[in-house]
């Protein structure tokens, strides 16, 4: 048995952004497979990566440290991270963490330009 | 006086993976005792960051160490739930970890603030058999969660 699960995520480019709409909650065993699915993400030519969190029920430190090495990385590649739909749990921990006014969290994935 | 048995107590493998099993168990547990499904989410991510700190800097992601949880409903007046959570890793100093500054932006160093943050009692101690067991405590009826209370908060060197 593996320690770490893949996780559902959908993409969907729209204009020059693309969506990233993960599915299920994000912990130790999921964050890998989404820290490297958004690394591909910030590879690819998207100028702005909108991760759609609408999906995700639950998330912990980890998922968090995750947005935030992707936050770093976009900023050093030129590109905009927008989190979109936060779930009100998942909404707390980046409250908590003092992190809301770091990111740029939009209510909606079309709040978000896309 | 010995304190009563838990309600609960299991034993639980060092792999990421089965982290959702063990917030179902705690979730409906507290639901049970009456928690509130904001307080229940605190309890819940609270646990939940404990053992990943287990897991990630105890046993460094070795999937075949155990970790156990106890769970007791708190005695009247006080509602709430007292959670054990055990390991054999190498015993460390408490004092000598913190959570980082939350105003550095960097990866991790999230958890144990989360842990101080969303509870009302926690404490680490050394276990006499070795390794370390987190002392959790959440009240029903808190109102503000808050950092522990004083004592419980351990400025040092280490992120956890």
């Amino acid at each position: 048995m593996t320690s770490v699960d893949a996780m559902t995520i959908v993409e969907e480019p729209r204009g020059d952004a693309l969506v990233l709409r993960p599915i299920g909650d994000v912990d130790l065993s999921r964050s890998p497979h989404m820290r490297e699915r958004l690394t591909k993400a910030i590879a690819s030519p998207a100028k702005r990566l909108i991760v759609d969190l609408s999906k995700v029920p639950y998330m912990d430190s980890s998922g968090v440290a995750t947005l935030v090495e992707a936050l770093q990385h976009c900023r050093k590649a030129g590109k905009k991270l927008v989190l979109a739909a936060l779930q009100p749990k998942v909404r707390s921990i980046f409250e908590i963490a003092k992190l809301t006014q770091v990111f740029d969290v939009v209510d909606k994935v079309d709040g978000a330009g896309a | 006086m010995s304190q009563p048995a838990p309600e609960i107590q299991v034993c639980v493998l060092s792999q990421p993976r089965l982290l959702g099993a063990v917030r179902a168990m705690l979730e409906t547990f507290a639901e049970r005792i009456g928690f509130c499904e904001t307080r229940r989410g605190e309890l819940v991510l609270a646990v939940d960051e404990a053992m990943t700190n287990i897991i990630r800097h105890g046993y460094g992601h070795a999937p075949d160490c155990r970790i156990w949880l106890s769970l007791r409903e708190l005695p009247s007046p006080r509602r709430g739930i007292r959670v054990e959570i055990e390991d054999h890793q190498a015993a460390f100093d408490p004092e000598e970890v913190s959570g980082r500054s939350l105003d550095e932006v960097r990866p991790g160093g999230l958890g144990l603030h989360l842990i101080r943050q969303l509870t009302n009692v926690c404490r680490h101690e050394r276990r006499s058999e070795g390794g370390m067991r987190l002392v959790i405590e959440k009240f029903c009826d808190d109102a503000s969660t808050g950092p522990s209370p004083a004592g419980t908060q351990t400025p040092g060197a280490a992120s956890r």
